[in-house]
């Protein structure tokens, strides 16, 4: 009777075309605004990404990887004092306005590595050597410095110069770093030199990034820095998670994307719920025909849910597929935001398990109701 | 075994209608035997088909004795109900209740798949019993495809694909025209009466009476009269 209940579904082409829309609608939308919002969040976190230290020292205060409140340069001693450490590095981040040749201004992020060992690099250099960065006025750009300036009229490339602050800075790279949260461009330097580009302040140091010693874990070592007074210390997931959770409630953006993804799961239930209870309203007299014929409650219940699932099926095949091939198109500009992690999928399947079990419910209550001599009348 | 293939003695039974309850059937009795065409006629309303939903236990009645092919069918569970139809009993609706999405072949080997037989060979069985009953070339249409006369047809040969012994039919000439609904009894009584079966048709048609080997007449619940001699049976 399965295959009889599938034909049932097939053939009625115009309500299983309108129920496959509906599902397939319904897990795009959900799909795609979930993935931004994933991907929003992945930019909100591209500093603690790309710098990938295991360990992050702050001022006490400070709730998230993009605030900075700048510290004294001698925290890094302090930090290099506990037992544990086995490495302790200093890491400016900020933002700064890079000159161009004909005169205009693009806001930049300056990174100011640690001058001896370049620690929180880049890990993807597209040209040049991150080597190179000791060299005098020497910067490292990423590719949205390329596509931004290219914007303006200037073409990016190895020995290329531009100003910060007034002060000379040369491209001797180029990387692929992942892109920030506010879309700036990165230049990488060296600490020092970064001390030079940016007006001098009492406490100019952003970070403080250590590692552990073998046998102390990220989090002993996290936990040991901080009982130093004013700091704190935290693992790299760690910040990664409360960078994230920070986003999540001091802003906007789960509530526009929440909102969506409501409307998304909605808009399944209506279209799917009412398309399915009319499909199985329709077939009411035949599956009355059925029960009398000697269908057994059992059986009717598997052709409703196989109707059901096969086209909750369908439509998240095509929803989610489609919002994969919209991924693979915005991942080669990276913008709009994109990340869908195997949750995503996961969530919205079971949500369009959901949506299938409440249109067969509705469906199947029907169909308990159905007296068999109905058939007659 | 009894000649005796179904046998109602003072059936019962009422529905809810308001605070009160109306009642459909008042003492009904009536037997049916194997190799006759039972016709059930009367006045709308009279509780004809509501007899027919008793004696194939789509309803069960209230009161009284149901015996069908010496099952006591008041003594028996829904599951045994059901699956006792499932073997047992053959329809033929008013409206033919053909799934408008399943070819003709596919809608005659329901029931055959109902009893557990493979798709594949109650699709070759319902094929033949569509060439039994005429219709054999129009296997793969769908029954928009088809006409009236073609369509019950169909209902009848899904009647018979899993050799019923009882075949229950209501009002099976009422969308008919009338020379159809002439072939269509023409064909039920050739195809479907067997000494081994019975066909009990519940009809308003007194142009088809005459294909009947008996003839119980209802009014207000009851068998009010069995008459013997079909062709001269006019009912008033």
């Amino acid at each position: 009777m399965l295959g009889i209940a599938l034909k049932m579904l097939f053939r009625d082409r115009a309500k299983y075309a309108m129920l496959v829309c509906g599902l397939a609608f319904c897990s795009l939308l959900m799909c795609q605004q979930i993935s931004v919002f994933c991907g929003l969040m992945m930019w909100t976190t591209a500093t603690v990404r790309n710098i990938g230290a295991p360990v992050w020292v702050v001022d006490a205060k400070v709730e998230q990887a993009n605030e900075v409140i700048p510290m004294r340069q001698i925290e890094v001693e302090r930090v290099r004092s506990v037992p544990g450490v086995a490495w302790a590095v200093p890491l400016f981040i900020g933002m700064e306005q890079a000159r161009l040749a004909d005169g205009s201004f693009q806001n930049v992020q300056l990174t100011g590595l640690d001058t001896g060992t370049l620690t929180g690099r880049p890990m993807d250099m597209r040209a040049g050597r991150i080597e190179d960065l000791r060299l005098p006025n020497a910067v490292v750009v990423d590719q949205v410095a390329v596509e931004k300036f290219r914007k303006k009229g200037i073409k990016i490339q190895l020995g290329t110069t531009f100003e910060i602050n007034d002060k000379e800075a040369r491209v001797v790279g180029i990387c692929h770093a992942a892109r920030s949260f506010f879309g700036q461009p990165y230049v990488y330097t060296t600490f020092d030199r970064a001390m030079e580009y940016t007006k001098p302040t009492r406490k100019q140091l952003s970070f403080v990034l250590a590692g552990p010693t073998s046998g102390v874990t990220d989090e002993d070592l996290a936990a040991r820095i901080s009982r130093l007074p004013g700091l704190r210390a935290i693992t790299k997931d760690n910040l990664f998670w409360l960078t994230v959770w920070w986003y999540i409630k001091n802003t906007g953006i789960p509530i526009s994307i929440g909102t969506v993804v409501i409307l998304g799961i909605i808009v399944g239930i209506a279209i799917a719920g009412q398309t399915f209870y009319l499909f199985v309203h329709d077939n009411l007299r035949f599956l009355a025909a059925f029960k009398a014929m000697g269908a057994r409650m059992p059986t009717l219940a598997a052709m409703v849910l196989l109707q059901a699932f096969s086209v909750g099926f369908i439509g998240y095949g095509i929803g989610v597929g489609l919002a994969s091939w919209f991924g693979n198109v915005v991942l080669v500009k990276e913008q709009p935001p994109f990340f869908m992690p195997w949750q995503v999928p996961t969530f919205v399947a079971i949500v369009i398990v959901f949506i299938c079990s409440f249109s067969a419910l509705i469906g199947l209550i029907k169909v308990a109701r159905l007296e068999p001599a109905v058939v007659f009348r | 075994m009894s000649n005796l293939a179904i046998n109602v003695e003072n059936a019962v039974k009422s529905f809810p209608a308001g605070d009160t309850r109306t009642y459909a059937l008042k003492g009904a009795t009536l037997d049916a035997k194997f190799g006759e065409l039972l016709m059930i006629v009367g006045p709308s309303g009279c509780g004809k088909t509501t007899l027919l939903s008793v004696i194939c236990g789509t309803l069960k009645c209230e009161e009284g004795r149901l015996t069908v092919f010496d099952h006591d069918l008041r003594a028996m569970k829904e599951g045994q109900i059901t699956q006792f139809r499932c073997e047992n009993v053959g329809f033929v609706f008013q409206q033919f209740n053909l799934i408008p999405t399943l070819t003709a072949v596919e809608n005659a080997s329901v029931p055959l798949i109902l009893n557990g037989v493979s798709t594949a060979e109650a699709t070759r069985r319902a094929g033949e019993v569509l060439e039994k009953v005429g219709i054999g070339e129009k296997r793969h249409s769908y029954p928009s495809q088809l006409s009236g006369g073609q369509q019950q047809r169909v209902a009848i040969a899904r009647a018979l694909a899993h050799e019923p012994r009882l075949i229950i039919c209501d009002e099976p000439t009422a969308s008919l025209d009338a020379a159809t609904g002439q072939k269509t009894l023409d064909l039920l009584k050739s195809s479907a009466l067997q000494p081994d079966r019975c066909v009990i048709v519940v009809t308003h048609d007194n142009r088809i009476y005459h294909f009947a080997d008996r003839i119980a007449e209802m009014e207000d619940g009851r068998v009010t009269g069995i008459h013997n001699d079909p062709k001269n049976y006019h009912h008033v």
